[in-house]
């Protein structure tokens, strides 16, 4: 060799020399920058995925969160006479209405008074107030002389200058400016109750000797001029057994129900549909003795009543429908969190919600359907107070008897979910007992969301259930012979075969599913079944058959290539099957087998769990035949080798020894193949009608809940209960699948070691 | 007794078991292979030009008719069923056999579909005069040309009508072409300036300048150059549109009746009846060409299907994009400069597992995060003007490519970490010890062996993308697509308009359009191309990984 010197020529520069140095370091700086540039990447691709669990879970976790109130504005007023107060849907404008016949809209965070309302009474006295259902805005009072006079709220919003808003109070007097006489006796009203809406008026007060007077009035335009109209009366009375006291008395929206409280704690319930004929369906205690009611009120939607009670608790009542379609009253759920009576109760106007005021000036915020407390707070130091909700329910306004406003913000953007709703038995408004129902919006908007997941999650569980009952099966046994039997080329070829399958999109597995498969199923449903049972035992005698052979033909096709001698039998099988089909029809079922099921009492779907289970059965076999064929195949061989050395047969070998020591990889590929199963979507979506039933049935369908997120989630308002469900949806399927793959990943990682170690 | 023992050694000697599991891979070969057999057949019969009959139907106690139509099934069932559907059927008849025609002219008979009773059936011949007619609207039309129409003038029939139609049908398609191509492309611009200039206008608003002011005024005198271009254009047009309006032919129903037929309606007609093998086969090609290239017609259950190939081809080839790079440099990252231990393991646990979540679960995060947080974000900052319109903030090319990169990144992580690992160290350290960096190493060496197993990585992410369609529901996917998003309007790539994709076609033609029936053999057909795309990809992938363990066995040893 030649000794090389610096003097030599040579391309690269000497080593000590500045060039030499400034490259070395000009490298050393490349060498750094790709270190940290390949780590910042690289644990920012890591942190984008992580980034999916947290996101869904922070769209999710506001949904648990609780109530909170926040003080805006507090101030004093000479406003003392108030009977009832009521806040628009910006929270700047509210109303009081007075004991003396006059109202007042003031702005809701100065006081500032924007009008002032002077009701054209004339002298009559005031005997009573009454106000409707929030969302029409209607108040009357009642007088002296049995009469009654009735007028709205109205706020008109315009935007004079392009984006401020400008809004404009009035009152309205849908039945013209004068009183309407009730009682026809002219007895005192000591309490009224009224209801108005389209066009229907509806009166029911209790006078002062004691008498329940309804009247109803239908207001109908006039066609040629709609300012013009006339009004068509109706009116009954209601005797009242003797020594009744009647403290309470509330019509619904409808102007269908009346209820009455008495002072011994009784509810009576009317049907007041035929007002002329009122009609006393139920007359029930409403609370032990002891405990006297103290406030009555709707629920939005007029279906239940909400009862405050003098120990603090308020209970919920709706009619329920039992055996011979009767409505009986049913004390649905309680709340027991507050201790003073309950002086005042706010339902929200878009949701099943309610505020409640006690005595000690608590204010507790529920939400019945979700059976959620969500707040109990003090929150004035006098109970002499009326308040109201604004109709978004995020804004609070009360006036005290000596004229102080408080106006609080209210963050309450969920309380209709809690872990009750989601998962357990609720009793729904309407439904004649507790039940899992997932119906998550209607045209109408005081509808009750049903946001139950136990559904969805009972159809995602049919779903996989059915298809691993026959990928499990097929996909182990399959890949113990392609494994541990199969020649090594059928296998090169069988192999890939099975495992392209896992590719093949989903939503061709759908469609084949929907539009090709189960309109076959259903019409050769005896020749399915008859696959099932026929199929097994002709690969049986076949197998003996073979046997039967004469040698040299069967040495012809050596060891190995069962698998090819069966193919023939089982498309045979199936043609025969299905050919069959009709004529078994005809011998067991009377020639339709779907009409039977019916008959016998099994509903019977075209899209139902069977084609699912065939169809995701078949989508899921790829996944479980690789992982279980490659733990098989990497048994290590001196433990066959010295099974059958010992004289053990093949099979037996592959039942005491091979499946034995595989069992983890087994174990794992189904956990893998059941996650699969578990978060598939088109399947499910297209080849199921997609009712969320819980029934086992094999023959009826399901919802699960990756194709209720499919469904539902374009259509979902961003940021809403229902949206967030749906996140939570996705969540659970997240965690559930993550949580099989990560066991089965465990499993496997210490099968490998184990594999190594042997 | 002998028999009996020898059946019972053959039981305990285990082969009856062994056969048992060699019929469970039996059984999934069959299953597989047939599936791709039947949507092989039954995707690829879609544009032969089938035969039409005609035939005398005598329905008993009604007037006998002539029907003309394909036929397109045929089946037995049990006669109980079809006396439950209200059929008469003689007593005793244990089974019935039906054939189902489509008969076509939905416009006229209602239905394209009819099932026929095969004992009812008389005189099924095949005329070479029958012509089938691809149309606009309503489907196929089946019947006899009688005449070609120019303003109403007949002016041909007989024998030369057939020549006649050809001519002037090719007219008449060409007239179409230019209509749409006048329409795309320069009413598209005039469109597209007006929406610009309605933006301009907004922003001014935005940033408070008078009304009436100069820009205003700018703005008003380029809407008049638009409208007076418009003006012309639409002028030019209505000229086109008259002339398309010159023809019309008419022709015979089955039932006798004549009726018209504007040129402008029909896409195409032949002859199948009078048609040699060889000439099928170039009706076959050019149908297959039609469906491979065509824009979907009849709420996308005819025509082609060329919007929703080219909308899956560019949300793969975006994803793709993305998802390389950051794939690879994750794997290098865990392979080669994270220390490895508990952390790393877990991280690779995670990454691995994350190919299990259910896509619709990224469905849900794509639509959560890119399009409503960071679109709407993106909207605030840069689309302020188009607010309350969304730009990004609203489902499209984007969010769905980057959903599924997400969605695929692990495939590619792992992919190239097995590559990675199975480069010899010896090879590595060669490098370090000839002096070079780590960086070097990994740049010169390392990575190129390593990218067969990053392009492996790379194709299975493609093949699995290319037929997720779960989460595209919910990121950017529509039925629909009004325009590519590409186009010779400027950006000229529209990364936030949303697009076709095959998969979405297969569901929505499949399972929402009205009448299934007779979109159904196109369903096959698309449902033939996804899966050749699909499956040519996973066989790449794996050819590649084969060649690659061959060369790596090489250098090992």
């Amino acid at each position: 060799m030649v000794e090389q010197t610096a003097d030599d020529k040579t391309v690269l520069p000497a080593p000590d020399s500045a060039t030499a140095k400034r490259r070395r370091a000009w490298r050393e700086v490349k060498d750094k920058l790709a270190r940290y540039g390949v780590g910042f990447g690289g644990i920012s691709v890591i942190f984008a995925i992580v980034l999916i669990f947290f996101y869904l879970l922070y769209v999710v976790l506001p949904l648990f969160q609780g109530a909170d109130l926040e003080t805006k504005t507090l101030y004093q007023t000479e406003m003392q006479q108030s009977e009832f107060v009521t806040l628009n849907e910006y929270n700047d404008v509210a109303l009081t209405v007075n004991g003396d016949g006059t109202a007042r809209f003031f702005a809701a965070e100065s006081g500032e008074t924007m009008l002032d309302v002077e009701f054209p009474i004339q002298d009559k006295t005031i005997s009573s107030t009454a106000a409707g259902a929030a969302v029409t805005g209607i108040f009357g009072y009642g007088f002296e002389d049995g009469s009654a006079f009735v007028f709205n709220q109205d706020f008109k919003v315009t935007y004079p200058e392009g984006t401020t808003r400008k809004i404009i109070p009035r009152v309205e007097y849908p039945l013209g400016d004068k009183a309407v006489q009730i009682d026809p006796k002219g007895q005192p009203l000591t309490l009224l109750s009224l209801q108005s809406y389209d066009d229907q008026t509806t009166f029911a007060a209790v006078t002062a000797d004691s008498r329940v007077v309804i009247k109803s009035i239908t207001r109908e335009a006039s066609f040629l001029d709609p300012s013009e109209f006339t009004l068509e009366e109706e009116s009954t009375e209601i005797t009242l057994p003797a020594f009744t006291n009647i403290t309470h008395i509330k019509l619904d929206i409808d102007q269908r129900e009346l209820f009455l409280v008495d002072d011994k704690g009784y509810i009576h319930y009317y049907d007041i549909q035929k007002k002329t004929a009122p009609n006393l369906i139920q007359k029930v205690k409403g609370v032990p003795s002891g405990v006297s009611i103290t406030t009555l009120e709707f629920l939005t939607g007029g279906i239940s009543i909400l009862v405050g009670r003098s120990d603090g608790q308020i209970d919920q009542w709706f009619p329920v429908r039992d055996k011979d379609n009767n409505y009986f009253l049913h004390n649905v759920r309680s709340f027991a969190e507050q201790e003073a009576p309950i002086v005042a109760i706010s339902p929200e106007q878009a949701r099943k919600g309610f505020l409640a005021l006690d005595r000690s000036g608590q204010l507790g915020v529920y939400h019945t359907t979700a059976q959620r407390t969500l707040m109990v707070e003090p929150y004035l130091d006098t109970a002499d107070a009326v308040m109201a909700l604004s109709p978004r329910a995020n804004g609070l306004i009360s006036l005290t008897a000596d004229g102080g406003v408080k106006l609080l913000d209210i963050h309450n953007e969920h309380p209709d979910i809690s872990w009750h709703s989601l998962w357990e038995k609720v009793w729904y408004e309407s439904r004649a007992e507790p039940e899992y129902i997932w119906q998550s919006s209607s045209a109408s908007s005081d509808f009750e969301p049903k946001f139950s997941l136990t559904p969805l999650t009972f159809g995602t569980i049919k779903a996989a259930f059915y298809a691993m009952l026959v990928a499990v099966p097929l996909a182990i046994m399959g890949a113990i012979f392609t494994a541990y039997f199969m020649s090594p080329k059928m296998r090169s070829i069988v192999k890939p075969t099975i495992e392209i399958m896992e590719a093949l999109p989903t939503v061709i597995l759908g469609f084949l599913a929907g539009l090709w498969l189960a309109p076959i199923v259903e019409e050769n449903l005896p020749g399915v079944f008859s696959i099932l049972f026929v199929l097994p035992i002709m690969i049986i005698l076949t197998a003996w058959a073979w046997t039967k052979l004469p040698r040299q033909l069967r040495e012809k096709i050596p060891d190995g290539w069962e698998a090819a001698i069966l193919v023939p039998i089982v498309i045979l099988v199936g043609i025969v099957s299905m050919s069959m089909s009709a004529t078994l029809e005809l011998w067991l079922f009377d020639g339709d087998m779907p009409n039977f099921l019916n008959e016998v009492g099994i509903d019977f779907d075209q899209r139902n769990s069977l084609v699912v289970g065939l169809v995701m059965g078949f989508a899921v076999i790829p996944t479980i035949f690789s992982i279980t064929e490659d733990a098989i195949f990497g048994v290590p061989k001196h433990l066959t080798v010295g099974s059958l050395a010992l004289g053990a047969t093949p099979w037996q070998t592959m039942t005491r020894v091979v499946l034995l020591t595989a069992s983890p990889g087994i174990f794992s590929a189904v956990m893998i193949g059941l996650g699969r199963a578990v978060g598939e979507t088109m399947i499910v979506l297209m080849a199921t009608g997609n009712t969320p039933i819980m029934d086992f049935n094999i023959f009826e369908g399901f919802r699960a809940l990756s194709a209720n997120i499919a469904v539902e989630m374009p259509e979902a308002e961003v940021a809403s209960s229902h949206y967030r469900v749906l996140f939570l949806a996705a969540l659970v399927l997240f965690m559930a699948t993550f949580v099989l793959n990560t066991i089965a990943e465990v499993v496997r990682q210490r099968l490998r070691n184990k594999y190594s170690s042997l | 007794m002998k028999q009996s023992s020898s059946i019972k050694t053959w039981f305990d000697s285990g082969k009856p078991w062994v056969w048992l599991n060699a019929g469970a891979v039996s059984i999934s070969l069959v299953m597989v292979v047939g599936l791709l057999l039947l949507i092989a057949v039954r995707g690829l019969s879609h544009f032969w030009p089938a035969d039409i009959m005609e035939l005398t139907y005598q329905e008993p106690g009604q007037e006998t008719e002539i029907l003309i139509g394909e036929k397109v099934d045929h089946e037995t069932v049990p006669a109980q069923r079809l006396q439950l559907s209200g059929l008469e059927l003689p007593e005793g008849q244990e089974f019935a056999r039906r054939t189902l025609l489509k008969v076509g002219n939905r416009d006229y008979y209602g239905l394209d579909f009819r099932w026929i009773n095969d004992p009812w059936i008389a005189d099924i011949n095949y005329p070479e005069g029958i012509m089938a007619i691809e149309r606009r609207e309503w489907g196929h039309f089946y019947g006899y040309l009688a005449n070609v129409k120019q303003q109403g003038e007949v002016v041909a029939s007989g024998d030369e009508a057939w020549d006649e139609f050809q001519a002037r049908l090719e007219r008449s398609n060409s007239l179409i072409q230019q209509i749409k191509g006048l329409e795309k492309t320069e009413i598209g611009k005039i469109n597209h300036g007006l929406e610009q200039l309605r933006l301009d206008g907004r922003r001014l608003e935005l940033n408070g300048v008078e009304q009436g002011s100069l820009p205003y005024q700018e703005i008003e005198e380029q809407r008049k150059l638009f409208d007076e271009r418009y003006a012309t254009l639409r002028e030019e047009l209505n000229g086109l549109y008259a002339a398309l309006n010159r023809d019309q032919i008419t022709v015979r129903m089955a039932d006798g009746r004549e009726v018209e037929i504007p040129m402008a309606k029909v896409v195409h007609a032949y002859k199948p009846n009078g048609m040699g093998i060889g000439e099928k086969f170039g009706q076959y090609f050019h149908h297959a060409w039609e469906f491979v290239s065509g824009e979907p017609r009849e709420a996308n259950t005819e025509g082609g299907i060329f919007p929703a190939i080219f909308g899956t081809v560019m949300m793969v080839i975006i994803m793709s994009i993305l998802v390389t790079p950051f794939g690879v440099i994750a794997a290098v990252y865990l392979k080669e400069y994270a220390k490895q231990g508990a952390v790393v393991r877990l991280i690779r646990i995670a990454v691995n597992n994350l190919a299990g979540v259910p896509s619709i679960v990224y469905g849900v995060f794509g639509l959560g995060f890119f399009v409503y947080f960071i679109g709407g974000s993106i909207d605030e900052v840069f689309f302020q003007a188009k607010l309350p319109a969304p730009t990004f903030g609203s489902p499209g090319l984007m969010w769905a490519s980057l959903t599924l990169a997400i969605l695929t990144v692990p495939v590619v992580i792992v992919a190239t970490e097995e590559g990675l690992s199975r480069i010899p160290r010896a090879i590595r350290e060669g490098s370090l010890a000839l002096g070079a960096t780590k960086a070097e190493t990994l740049w010169r060496t390392v990575l190129p062996m390593a990218a067969p197993a990053m392009m492996t990585g790379l194709i299975l992410a493609v093949a699995r993308a290319a037929g997720e369609v779960a989460p595209l529901m919910m990121v950017g996917v529509v039925k629909l697509a009004p325009a590519l998003a590409v186009d010779n309007i400027a950006p000229y790539l529209h990364l936030d308009r949303q697009f076709m994709h095959l998969g979405f076609h297969i569901y929505d033609v499949g399972f929402q359009s009205p009448n299934v029936e007779a979109a159904r053999p196109l369903v096959y057909a698309t449902a033939f191309l996804l899966v050749m795309i699909i499956v040519i990809l996973n066989l790449a992938a794996i050819g590649i990984r084969n060649r690659l363990r061959e060369t790596y066995k090489a250098t090992e040893s």
